[in-house]
């Protein structure tokens, strides 16, 4: 999850939802406009605010008199997909080819709320979750209306007509386009009882499409936020504090102004900008000024004390899952087994760094922006120019990685600020060493397992303790519940495992920094406790490590099933000479995964030969872009299994680019095979869970290999590993 | 003034000739295709082909390049039928997308020194091309896909 919830998550297949005010209304020039008002349930006040705001704030689907039908998107993309899913789902109702659509960005606006997570917000792997219900509604109800349109013109029963290929055709012959008919379909009433079509019907749902956005970034015409040029635009560098939480005391400006094209500089929300005509002046000149900064309250923080603090942290831990008597179990167990685990601070290192570009004008601002919450970023703008949200225009644009990083708006506002303050146009751009020093780290955790066995040498206690900074206190409080951050204990409140008695406790302790939603959130920290842990308990209990966990999962099948298809696709058991096997299983999102990992180590030193993943994952929309998303998710996983760590020295970060924040490249790639698992269930959420699934099967791999077992990540932390 | 040649063009700019060629492309020749990912020649985002070779724009000089002949994303074909491009398709090799670029500039200059490169021999060519988003398995087959293009007479 990345991004969670103001409000509470509504059930997407909840009678509000099939209740959903559609609106559909003619569009300037003749055409269809569809819109679905997502605040209409029971609150007309709401209703008649988005009416008010003009045009058509809430469009999900524009047919036009010209034959253009666009489809709008409410959700970022970042590489996951959604260009090409989301589509799907509307074009699959409308029995159009995908080919026919043009994908349209949508602008910050309440009617793209993301019903699970509470603000416009593309994170939590919802996308197709959020959308599957809601968009293909909506298309239903714009295809009722074009067959309606069509029957009343041609006067004929509409059971005898058909949509082919953008048209709508006659049992006589006729044939009327889209576009021809939307004027008369907008003037139509929406149908309330129009219903998706049956699975058996779908001709795209369920086909690996090709994507949408793949012809644009295969010859650089793709639009990215950095990627934008504004007539008259400048370019800005920023001055950060290198101190985290520090701030600006003095500035010396000085020298940086008498240098060539610089235009201005300011002190703005983050540090100081430097405007430039071109951004390699902006560049040069912010390399000449003469800071003093207040380091603030972090100077002299460094990892070992970040580390102490979690391990000491007091304070009672709150309870996340309390299953039977753990306490009882213990005490009763024959035998008592415990282990703690470290878990680092991680930077996203998207490949885009920061950027973002502002136009401020008298009346209002565009931005435009690669974000993954396009509300919150609309009111950070606001807020620094005293405007009302509305007169900010969120312009999105193509993400250059995602992975939770653009859920901050941190990188925002001072082109806002900057644009004001020179009257024209800017572009703020990070460095990547800015960006690698000024993240939201993934936080760190410091956790204990304690587990029991009985008088029969089975399971009978698994207790978790779980300490960790919080990253929902800061960025979403109300969806922290009786102290418990729903993302702190991901993979761990849902502990899988037939055992009678278990308990998650979490005890949130701050550590002075921001930390952030990384790709998979808690699972990256508790899926590698979990599964590392369910290995040792394996071991002890002298049992195949995929056997003592089928034991446990008999009461859920989907686990068990993803943990036997990846065995089955690994050759479990069956490894070549040399090389060893972990297995991991995990379930987050709605998904199920298991991976099996092999690995060989010779003279101490670890090689990962290849990562065997099965998934299911629910109904697929796009199979191809699935398994996208599951390599992809297991090479990030990868990544920071072996490499990634951020550490700090008197507050400041030291890693700055990817010569010390070292990430897996092409030739450090192992073999990954992905065998997805049919499913009728209802989608999960695939851009995710893998990253967290791998670390757990690589570590179980290297007991296997050499036994010796990793609880501290990364793996490098041990010399000579890797 | 420096006078450029990029894709077969003859530019000018008044960049100053310490600019770095990756932000002369973007900011003064207003080519985008070209990214910048980390300013050190670490990640290969920004790869262009300096007569003929795969060069890290984000770490070359303008005054290094005035004369040579610069090819960028932009300049390696007029409607994506270049056989990596044809083959990066073919795949969906992209994902967010904004390494490919230099991906496919770091693989056009292999396979023109190597037109039947194996693994290993991509695996040393590519190790400079980050990609966040892992997609090396699709960028891996795609470079051998790519190939029998070529060997069956696709122009590279």
């Amino acid at each position: 999850m990345k991004g969670r919830p103001s409000a509470p998550a509504a059930d997407p297949a909840s009678p509000m939802d099939r209740r959903r005010f559609l609106k559909a209304s003619a569009l300037a020039g003749g055409g269809l406009v569809i819109g679905i008002t997502l605040t209409g349930c029971g609150r007309p006040a709401d209703r008649a605010a988005v009416r008010g705001a003009g045009g058509q704030p809430n469009a999900w689907l524009r047919i036009g008199g010209d034959e253009s039908i666009t489809i709008v998107i409410d959700k970022s993309e970042m590489g996951q997909g959604v260009y090409t899913s989301l589509p799907t789902l509307i074009a699959e109702e409308l029995d159009l080819p995908l080919s026919a659509v043009r994908v349209e960005f949508a602008p910050a606006g309440k009617d793209y709320v993301n019903r699970l997570l509470g603000t416009q917000v593309t994170g939590g792997s919802t996308s197709v979750r959020e959308a599957w219900t809601k968009l293909r509604t909506a298309a239903a109800q714009a295809r009722a209306m074009l067959l309606g349109a069509a029957a009343e013109q041609w006067k004929v029963d509409v059971g005898t007509l058909k949509l082919v290929d953008g048209a709508v055709t006659g049992a006589d012959g006729q044939s009327a386009t889209f576009g021809q008919l939307a004027e008369a379909a907008a003037r139509r009433e929406p149908p309330a009882d129009a219903r998706p079509k049956d699975r058996a019907a779908y001709t795209l749902i369920g086909t690996s499409q090709p994507r949408l956005d793949t012809p644009s970034k295969v010859d650089g015409s793709a639009v990215y936020g950095i990627d934008i040029k504004l007539p008259g635009m400048k370019y800005a560098a920023l001055a950060q504090s290198p101190t985290l939480g520090g701030k600006v005391r003095s500035v010396d400006a000085s020298a940086a102004e008498r240098l060539p094209g610089v235009v201005k500089v300011l002190t703005v929300r983050g540090g100081v900008a430097v405007v430039a005509d071109h951004y390699w002046q902006a560049r040069v000149a912010r390399d000449a000024l003469k800071i003093t900064w207040d380091a603030g309250p972090n100077a002299g923080l460094n990892n070992a004390r970040i580390l102490a603090g979690l391990k000491g942290a007091a304070g009672t831990p709150q309870s996340a899952r309390d299953d039977g008597d753990v306490a009882a179990a213990l005490r009763a167990g024959k035998r008592r087994v415990t282990a703690s685990y470290e878990l680092p601070l991680l930077a996203h290192a998207t490949m885009e760094p920061m950027n973002c570009t502002a136009d401020a004008k008298p009346d209002g601002c565009d931005v435009y922006v690669g974000t993954q919450i396009q509300l919150v970023a609309q009111a950070t703008v606001a807020s620094a120019l005293g405007l009302q949200p509305e007169q900010v225009r969120i312009h999105t644009q193509m993400l250059g990685g995602g992975f939770g990083r653009r859920l901050e708006v941190d990188f925002i506002p001072a082109a806002a600020e900057a644009s004001k303050a020179v009257g024209a146009p800017v572009q703020v751009i990070w460095s990547r060493e800015d960006d690698m020093t000024h993240d939201a780290y993934r936080p760190p955790a410091y956790d204990v397992a304690t587990a029991a066995f009985d008088t029969n040498d089975a399971l009978s206690a698994m207790h978790l303790k779980l300490t960790s900074p919080s990253i929902t206190a800061r960025m979403f409080p109300s969806a922290v519940e009786q102290g418990v951050d729903p993302f702190a204990v991901e993979a761990a409140a849902n502990y899988l495992y037939d055992v009678p008695n278990v308990s998650v406790d979490y005890l949130r302790h701050e550590i002075g920094v921001d930390v952030g939603y990384w790709r998979s959130v808690s699972h990256s920290l508790n899926c590698f406790v979990v599964e590392s842990f369910m290995d040792e308990l394996a071991h002890i209990a002298g049992k195949d490590p995929l056997e003592f966990r089928r034991a446990l999962l008999e009461k859920q099948p989907r686990a068990k099933r993803v943990l036997e298809e990846a065995a089955s696709l690994a050759g479990w058991g069956k490894p070549p000479p040399g090389h060893f096997q972990g297995i991991a299983v995990m379930e987050g999102y709605g998904s199920y995964l298991a991976q099996v990992a092999e690995v060989s180590v010779v003279d101490g030193r670890m090689k990962i030969h290849k990562i065997a993943c099965a998934a299911d994952c629910g109904q697929m929309v796009n199979p191809k872009i699935v398994e996208s998303q599951i390599t992809g998710g297991i090479v990030y996983g990868l990544s920071a299994a072996l490499w990634g760590e951020v550490t700090l020295e008197d507050g400041k970060v030291r890693q700055n680019n990817f010569d010390n924040y070292r990430v897996l490249r092409l030739n450090d790639a192992p073999e990954i095979q992905v065998r997805l698992v049919a499913s009728t269930d209802p989608p999960g959420g695939i851009g995710e869970p893998s990253t967290a699934v791998v670390a757990p099967a690589v570590a179980n791999a290297l007991f296997a290999a050499s036994g010796r077992r990793v609880r501290v990540l990364p793996f490098a932390a041990q010399r000579g590993l890797v | 003034m420096t006078t450029l040649r990029v894709n077969g063009q003859t530019l000018q700019t008044d960049a100053s000739p310490d600019t770095p060629l990756l932000w002369v492309l973007r900011d003064h020749l207003g080519m985008t295709g070209t990214k910048f990912g980390c300013g050190k020649a670490l990640c290969g985002a920004c790869t262009v082909h300096v007569d003929g070779a795969a060069t890290r724009s984000c770490v070359t000089l303008l005054s290094t390049v005035a004369g040579k002949d610069i090819r960028t994303i932009e300049g390696l074909s007029k409607d994506r039928s270049h056989p990596v491009q044809r083959a990066w398709v073919e795949l969906d090799v992209p994902q967010c997308g904004y390494c490919q670029s230099g991906q496919i500039m770091s693989a056009t200059a292999l396979l023109r020194r190597n037109p039947t490169p194996t693994d290993a021999e991509i695996d040393s060519a590519m190790a400079g091309n980050i990609c966040r988003c892992g997609t090396y398995p699709r960028i891996r087959a795609a470079i051998h896909l790519a190939a029998e293009l070529i060997k069956t007479g696709a122009e590279a």
